[in-house]
Parts: C-alpha cells; sequence; structure tokens
C-alpha cells in the first residue's frame, strides 16, 4: 500500500505539473493591425437614403438568384434579412423619440476575424487586400463560422443538399477586374464608398471633425472587435446598437480563446509532456504491481 | 484481476432487440432523407441556430457520457487503484461506442460532409487557432485508440475460435498489444484531456452569444473537470444497468467509493464555477435573467444533489440509490452541456431553435444503435467480469 501511494502521489505531481506549464501566461497574441494593400467601404447613414439600390446591385455582381418573398398575396425580391442568397441587406431603424435611420449590412471584413480563427480548414481566410473569403473547396460545412461570428455574417444555403456558406466577399473578383463593389457602384447617394482602408478612415475623421453635431462621435470599426475594415458612421442621436451593431469593446473577438489555445497547445509542448510523464507513471505502476505480485507467495 | 471477464451468451435477437433494430431503422431512413433533402428540410437549425440537437447531444454530451473509460482509466493506471480493473473493459466499451457515434453524428451534421477526410489528412491547410480542429482531430484519434484499447477481449475470443487464420493473427497481435497498451492507455488519458477541455474552447468563440452566466474563460476547465465526474457517473449507471437485466451481483461497494470520488470532483467543479462567477462579477444574473437563471439553477441543484446523495453512505450501500445518484450526475452534465452550446446562446432578437422531428428521431435511432452494439458485445465477448456466464441466464 505504501508503494502504491508515493507512486500515486507522484503520479498525480507529474501530471499537475504538466498541466500548470500549460496555464495561460506571457502568450499574448501578436495584434492585427490592416494589411498594407487594405481596402474597404465606408458606409455613412447620414447620407443613405434607403432606396436599396444596392441590394439589387449586390445581387447581380454576385449573380444570386432574385429572392421570391411571398408577401400579402404578392411574390417580392425583398427579402427580410442576410440570408443563403442575400449578401447585402438594408434596414430601417426608428427610435421612440422619431428619429429614424437606414442601415446597411454585409460582411465587416474585420482585421482579426473570428470566422477566420473558428475555421478548421481555412476555408474562410482573410486573402488579397484583407478581405474575407470563402473558399469552397475547403469548407465541410460545420458552421462553426456561424457561430463565431460577432455580426451573424456567413449564411448556410439549408435548402440545398450541397451547401454553401455565403457571405460579401466585398466583391473581390470584380475587384481583381480593376471594377469597385457593386453596391459602392450604384449608389445614388454615395452613402456607401470604397477606398484604401488608410483613406477610408482619414475620411471618416474628416467628416466626424467638420459635422460633429451631424454625427454620432464615433467610427464603428476603427477599433470595435478589434477593428473591421468596414467602417461606419451614424447621425447625431443614434447609437451603432442602435442601429443592431454589437457592442463588441476593442479586444478582438477571437483572443481570449486563441490565447488559451496556444498556452495549451505552442508548439504541441505540454501534451508531449503531458504524455511522457503519463506514460511514466503507468510504466512505474506496473512495475511496482508486477513486483508485488512476485513478492506475494 | 484475479476475476477474469467472460462473454455473457444467451440469444442476441430477444423482442427489445427488435425494437431496437426497429427505432435504429427509422433512423436510417430519416438519415437518407436528410443526405437527400438537405438539412434545412429535415432540421430546424437556422441561420441564428447553426449548432442544434446533434452538436449539443450526440457530439458534446454523447462524448461526455463516452468517458467513462477515460475516468477509470485514471483511477486503474495513474492513481493505481487496482481494485476497479474489472470495470476497465466495459467502461471501454461504452466509451468506444459513445465516440464512434459521436464521430458518426458529425459526419451527417456538417453540411459538406464529403470533405470530411480532408481533416485529418490535408494538415497542409490546418488552422491551429481554431479549437475546433483540435477537437476533430483528437476526437478521431480517440476513437481509434479506443477501439484498440477494445481490441484484446475481441482477439482472446478468436484466439479460441475454430479459423486457423484468425487464432494465428490473435496469437501474434495480442502479445504485441500487451506489450504497447502503456503507450496506448497514455494516449487514451491524454486525448481526452485535449478534447474534452477543448469543447469548453470552442464556444469561448462565440462570445457574447453565450449568456455570461456560462461564457467565461474557465469554459475548458469546468468541461474537463466535469466530464471526469460524469466519467464515474456512467461508470456507476451500466454497471448497475447491467447487472440488473443480465441479474448479475451488484457490484455495490466499489461503485460506492466510485461515488465518493464523483463528489469530490463535483465540488470542486462547484467552486471554480462559483468562484469564476463571483470573481467576473457576474452572480447577480443568475437571479435576473428569467429563464435562464432557471436553467442555471436546476443545474446547481442537479450537481448538489447527485453529490449529496454520494456523500451518504446509505446511499452508496443501496444500489438503487446509486442509481438515482448517477442519472442525477448525468442529467446536471449533461444540462451543462445543453446550456452552453444552445439553451444559453443567444444569436439575438428574431431567431429561435427546437429540435425538428427528424431531427430527434435520427438521435434517438443513433442511441438504440448503441445498446444493440453493447448488447452484442457482452454475449460475445469477453467484457464483464465476475460472475459466471451460467449464473447470468438463471
Ligand atoms: S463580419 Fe463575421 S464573417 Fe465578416 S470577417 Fe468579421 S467575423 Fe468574418
Ligand atoms: S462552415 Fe465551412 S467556412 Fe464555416 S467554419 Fe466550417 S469549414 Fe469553415
Ligand atoms: S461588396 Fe459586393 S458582395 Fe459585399 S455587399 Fe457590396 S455588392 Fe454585396
Amino acid at each position: 500500500m505504501g508503494v502504491d501511494r508515493r507512486t500515486a502521489l507522484k503520479g498525480m505531481a507529474v501530471a499537475g505539473a504538466a498541466l500548470l506549464a500549460s496555464g495561460p501566461g506571457d502568450q499574448a497574441r501578436e495584434p492585427h493591425p490592416a494589411p498594407s494593400d487594405a481596402v474597404g467601404m465606408l458606409y455613412d447613414a447620414t447620407l443613405c437614403i434607403g432606396c436599396k439600390t444596392c441590394v439589387v446591385a449586390c445581387r447581380e455582381a454576385n449573380h444570386m438568384p432574385p429572392e421570391r418573398t411571398a408577401l400579402g398575396g404578392g411574390i417580392y425580391d425583398s427579402p427580410i434579412s442576410l440570408d443563403g442568397q442575400t449578401r447585402n441587406i438594408i434596414k430601417a431603424y426608428e427610435g421612440a423619440d422619431g428619429k429614424s435611420s437606414y442601415m446597411k449590412s454585409q460582411c465587416m471584413h474585420c482585421l482579426d476575424p473570428a470566422c477566420v480563427g473558428a475555421c478548421m480548414i481555412g476555408a474562410l481566410q482573410k486573402r488579397e487586400h484583407g478581405i474575407v473569403t470563402w473558399d469552397g473547396s475547403r469548407c465541410i460545412g460545420c458552421r462553426y463560422c456561424q457561430v463565431a461570428c460577432p455580426y451573424l455574417i456567413p449564411k448556410f444555403t439549408w435548402d440545398k443538399a450541397i451547401p454553401k456558406i455565403v457571405k460579401c466577399e466585398m466583391c473581390s473578383q470584380r475587384i481583381a477586374e480593376g471594377k469597385i463593389p457593386g453596391c459602392c457602384e450604384v449608389c445614388p447617394r454615395s452613402a456607401v464608398i470604397f477606398g484604401k482602408y488608410d483613406d477610408l478612415l482619414a475620411e471618416a475623421k474628416n467628416r466626424l471633425k467638420k459635422n460633429p453635431d451631424r454625427y454620432y462621435p464615433k467610427i464603428f470599426g476603427e477599433k470595435d472587435g478589434g477593428g473591421t475594415q468596414v467602417l461606419y458612421l451614424s447621425k447625431a442621436g443614434i447609437s451603432f446598437t442602435d442601429l443592431g451593431l454589437p457592442a463588441l469593446g476593442d479586444t478582438p473577438v477571437p483572443e481570449l480563446s486563441q490565447e488559451i489555445q496556444h498556452a495549451a497547445y505552442k508548439g504541441f509542448i505540454a501534451p508531449a509532456v503531458l504524455y511522457v510523464a503519463l506514460g511514466t507513471v503507468i510504466w512505474r505502476n506496473k512495475r511496482a504491481e508486477a513486483q508485488g505480485k512476485e513478492e506475494k507467495p | 484481476m484475479t476475476d477474469h471477464a467472460v462473454p455473457v451468451g444467451g440469444p442476441i435477437l430477444t423482442r427489445p432487440f427488435k425494437w431496437l433494430m426497429a427505432i435504429f431503422g427509422l433512423g436510417v431512413l430519416l438519415l437518407i432523407w436528410r443526405f437527400l433533402a438537405g438539412l434545412g428540410a429535415t432540421t430546424a437549425l437556422n441561420d441564428g441556430y447553426p449548432w442544434g440537437l446533434w452538436i449539443a447531444f450526440d457530439v458534446v454530451t454523447g462524448t461526455a457520457l463516452g468517458c467513462g473509460g477515460y475516468a477509470v482509466a485514471i483511477l486503474v493506471y495513474i492513481l493505481n487503484k487496482g481494485k476497479y480493473h474489472s470495470l476497465v473493459r466495459p467502461a471501454i466499451l461504452t466509451s468506444a461506442l459513445g465516440y464512434s457515434l459521436a464521430a458518426f453524428a458529425i459526419v451527417f451534421d456538417v453540411g459538406r460532409y464529403w470533405y470530411i477526410y480532408r481533416i485529418p489528412l490535408h494538415f497542409w491547410q490546418w488552422n491551429l487557432n481554431s479549437a475546433l480542429l483540435e477537437v476533430a482531430l483528437c476526437v478521431m484519434a480517440y476513437v481509434f485508440v479506443l477501439w484498440i484499447e477494445m481490441a484484446p477481449p475481441i482477439l482472446e475470443v478468436m484466439q479460441e475460435g475454430s479459423s486457423p487464420f484468425f487464432r494465428r493473427l490473435a496469437q501474434t497481435t495480442l502479445p504485441i498489444l500487451n506489450k504497447s497498451m502503456v503507450f496506448i492507455v497514455a494516449l487514451a488519458l491524454l486525448l481526452p484531456t485535449m478534447h474534452q477541455s477543448s469543447l469548453g474552447t470552442v464556444m469561448m468563440l462565440a462570445g457574447q452569444k453565450l449568456n455570461p452566466l456560462w461564457q467565461t474563460p474557465f469554459l475548458p476547465l469546468l468541461f474537463l473537470v466535469s466530464v471526469v465526474g460524469m466519467g464515474y457517473a456512467v461508470v456507476v449507471f451500466e454497471s448497475t444497468l447491467s447487472s440488473f437485466f443480465l441479474k448479475r451481483p451488484y457490484e455495490t461497494e466499489m461503485l460506492g467509493s466510485l461515488a465518493k470520488i464523483m463528489a469530490y470532483i463535483t465540488i470542486g467543479f462547484l467552486a471554480i464555477r462559483l468562484l469564476d462567477l463571483l470573481y467576473r462579477g457576474a452572480f447577480g444574473l443568475a437571479f435576473t435573467s428569467g429563464w435562464l437563471s432557471f436553467f442555471f439553477w436546476l443545474e446547481i441543484v442537479l450537481f448538489v444533489a447527485s453529490a449529496a446523495m454520494a456523500l451518504s453512505p446509505a446511499v452508496r450501500a443501496n444500489p438503487g440509490r446509486l442509481f438515482q445518484m448517477a442519472m442525477l450526475m448525468l442529467i446536471a452534465g449533461g444540462l451543462y452541456r445543453f446550456d452552453t452550446y444552445l439553451v444559453a446562446f443567444n444569436p439575438g432578437p428574431g431567431w429561435s431553435y427546437f429540435p425538428a422531428v427528424p431531427e430527434l428521431f435520427i438521435t434517438i435511432g443513433i442511441v438504440a444503435l448503441e445498446i444493440m452494439i453493447y448488447i452484442v458485445f457482452i454475449k460475445r465477448f469477453p467484457i464483464l467480469g465476475g460472475a459466471s456466464p451460467a449464473r447470468s441466464r438463471a
């Protein structure tokens, strides 16, 4: 029994030490600034008139079939939210005090995207210009990206036996041809504009500075959730949470879980140590048992 | 290790078994429909709730219920409690089944299943930041390891069998397996430690969508600790059930001491759970979150009740009460997982999810399959120890 206890205790100590070695510590992640070739979009809610031309243009730019929404006996191409065939949507906001605004949603092209952190096999990645695109030749359809994205952007074609993930890819196919995104091209009020990320950020700051009374005093996406390549300006008195954007704070969404993950698995050291420790304890216990048997008649 | 495991024997195709086959058959038909018509037609899943019953129950809870092998192996091989050795084989069998079927559930849950083979093979495409990748790889590896651990009883039967080929195969492989068991058992302890904690990490990425009563950096630790407790409860549950149905003597004394260990682990779990809430200043939410508060307290009450039962000597001496204690623990641990993956997950206004009927029946069919394979195994292979086969048929 004495031998038993000692080996057991030792076993626990070794295993415990291995686990401790894997505890969170100095594992801070590197910051994720915008890539040098980053492009983006700037949506200014004070300019948008809710005409939804961009919704139609987005559909055309991506060769998506029109939606068949049955409403009040008629059929309309009138999606009510982003879905498996809608990558861009305009919604209206109305406050109790009579204030109202429009709001455009599509992928934010986060600087440190939760969806990219989630995807096991790199189907979603930040590719050229920092645009987050989906690679159908990799995706297994696990939908972890949908669980992870704080803006509920990736959509799944649930009605298909061979489904896809659908989201705004900032018209990367058009950008490759030297064109600009469909939604930005058609907007009659230039409420949504396309450009280099740095220029857009400067432009947004400029608008805030020139017309402080017109705007809600913040650029959404400058820092939120680690920053996004799509930036938003809102009307004075209407906050971004009013417009349906989450209050994420400045920490990138994937930061904490990845720090833990890295701490435990960096270089696979902790698991290897734990494995050797476990093996040693098992082997010692077995040997002790065998000896015990020999001693006993 | 004095008592040798023996096959239980007896007919396979009993009436309950045929019922199980029917239930499983229904599941298979529904599964065919799922593959032909897609997930939208057969499930209630949607863009707000992309994960439903199959992930929360079949995969997350299913693998936790499959941790009996892990929990008992810690006792036997690390803490050197040889007296529990006769529990190892049945526990490994339930683990092998639980994990294999969880892996199967993943195949029909993912939308683009034809690419699944790439997860283990296309290592150059791996995203090492993804906790889900870690889970997927570890679960696959662990299924493999569990079946290697299950090989000796199968080979032992082959050794006695009539086919000369299988006899030779068994005679050559068994000694090799026995020699390398240290490496395999160590792996069988390492892998669940890794992926059961990572199953907690997975939901950390859901961020604010998961209610702060559940969302915490301690999710990995909480998942790991609770799975060990559930592992012992599964062993108590399964051992009592097979004693009852096969009319074998109850292993009350041994299960009682397992229960005690389970109670201490549960107390540890509850301590971490509550201290974390206090530390994060989230404890107030336990009273202000409406029906989520209810689920939170339900979890706590179940955990406390089961631990309290396990600490009472009267309960530990009584197979029936022990069984109730184990059930409470399994429900508590299962609910904790369900809450984390589903109930406390709120993607925002306008979204809702409740499993569709085909979804439910596919899950029930899978459980039926699991029970059928278990029955076949214990009747034909030396899994259960103790009583002689003659007595079992009394
Ligand atoms: S908004 Fe969502 S889908 Fe788009 S990059 Fe960010 S996390 Fe990914
Ligand atoms: S559904 Fe596809 S894109 Fe999304 S995380 Fe899974 S594999 Fe990646
Ligand atoms: S960038 Fe392209 S895909 Fe994205 S919302 Fe605009 S038009 Fe649609």
